[in-house]
């Protein structure tokens, strides 16, 4: 029998090493990040303490740009909450393997819930359930993800403008390729065909929506679509044959 | 730091932990009913494609519906990869070589 420590160290490492891909995908954000809060007015005591206490990409890039347009930290604030919402979802997602925890874990674990993390481990955690050490594989994901944004936020911005065009470099690829690899294992019912084809269209047609809800109401519409079909096929399954 | 960017900082970070945390911390009170633990499943897939799919058909926010989008092309490798091998990483090796190797060649 192996060592329960070893069994930790493994699935803390397999958890970091399985995010690597997403690591990339966020280098030039962090980069691009850092770059954009030097010169948004922010100090970069503030631009790094955001990074490390608020840890959530897409609401500090909104943030930032909020804090050159002079915006009230009120509104800001506000704007945060709609822009994160959607981690209530993923939360949700994990809550049933994660409600066996004891508090001093799950703060730390829900503090750390990136998209990217929310990912990678909800990927292991359904193809195997039985895995006792598994919040560990999801703290690995979440301390690499934690230090990549770190580092990239403080190299950016230190080098502010040195740094030609992240954004052009293409590293962001990364994430879709890599979601598109964890949606695939997802659809091998019917029901789960429909959801993923309405949360498409509904992404698509509510991208006018700001901050991020357009990604909220998609899932919704993704999930009862999912649910409707899944119910019509169970009602077909149970009616009496003729 | 100034106090308003303490104050920004902190009410950020306040909303942004209170919304991951707000379920993990009542997880032992929570009894979910049997139909939303069933929805639990959908929420992965949906979430993940409503983050994908605009990012490779806007990848820089405007329409690029053509396959002179490296994005697009890389997605349609990944797709046809992850379909074909069944496998995380071959489908994120050959996605990123779609993407580089167009970007390069073309």
């Amino acid at each position: 029998m192996k060592q329960p420590e070893s069994v930790q160290k493994e699935e803390f490492l397999s958890g970091a090493r399985d995010t690597f891909p997403l690591l990339l995908g966020a280098l030039p954000f962090g980069l691009i990040y850092g770059a954009v809060a030097g010169t948004s007015g922010l100090s970069m005591t503030a631009a790094m303490a955001m990074s490390a206490l608020v840890f959530a990409g897409s609401s500090q890039f909104i943030a930032v740009g909020l804090v050159s347009a002079h915006t009230p930290v009120a509104i800001i604030v506000l704007t945060t909450f709609i822009v994160n919402l959607r981690h209530m979802l993923y939360s949700a997602t994990l809550l049933p393997y994660l409600k066996n925890l004891p508090q001093k874990w799950r703060i730390p674990l829900a503090f750390w819930l990136t998209d990217e993390t929310f990912a990678v481990t909800v990927h292991r955690f359904q193809k195997n359930n039985s895995l006792a050490f598994r919040h560990w594989y999801q703290l690995g994901s979440s301390i690499a993800m934690y230090l990549n944004w770190q580092f990239w936020c403080f190299l950016g911005l230190v080098l502010g403008n040195r740094i030609p065009d992240a954004q052009n470099w293409g590293l962001d690829v990364a994430m879709p390729v890599t979601f598109i690899g964890m949606i695939i294992p997802f659809i091998k019912t019917i029901p789960m065909v429909v959801c993923v084809l309405t949360a498409g269209a509904a992404s698509l047609l509510t991208l006018a929506m700001p901050y991020k809800l357009g990604i909220v109401v998609s899932a919704f519409a993704g999930i009862a679509s999912g649910l409707m079909a899944q119910r019509i096929m169970d009602a077909r399954k149970g009616a009496p044959q003729r | 730091m100034t106090a308003n960017e303490g104050w920004m900082i902190a009410g950020m970070m306040a909303v942004t932990f209170g919304i991951r945390y707000f379920l993990f911390a009542l997880a032992d009170r929570i009894r979910m009913a049997p139909w939303i633990e069933g929805s639990l499943r959908f929420i992965p897939p949906a979430v993940l494609t409503a983050i994908t799919l605009p990012a490779v058909l806007l990848p820089k926010g405007d329409w690029q519906v053509s396959f002179s989008n490296p994005y697009l092309v890389s997605a349609i490798a990944a797709t046809a990869a992850g379909i074909l091998t069944r496998n995380l990483l071959s489908t994120i090796a050959i996605g990123l070589a779609a993407f580089f190797a167009y970007r390069f060649f073309l």
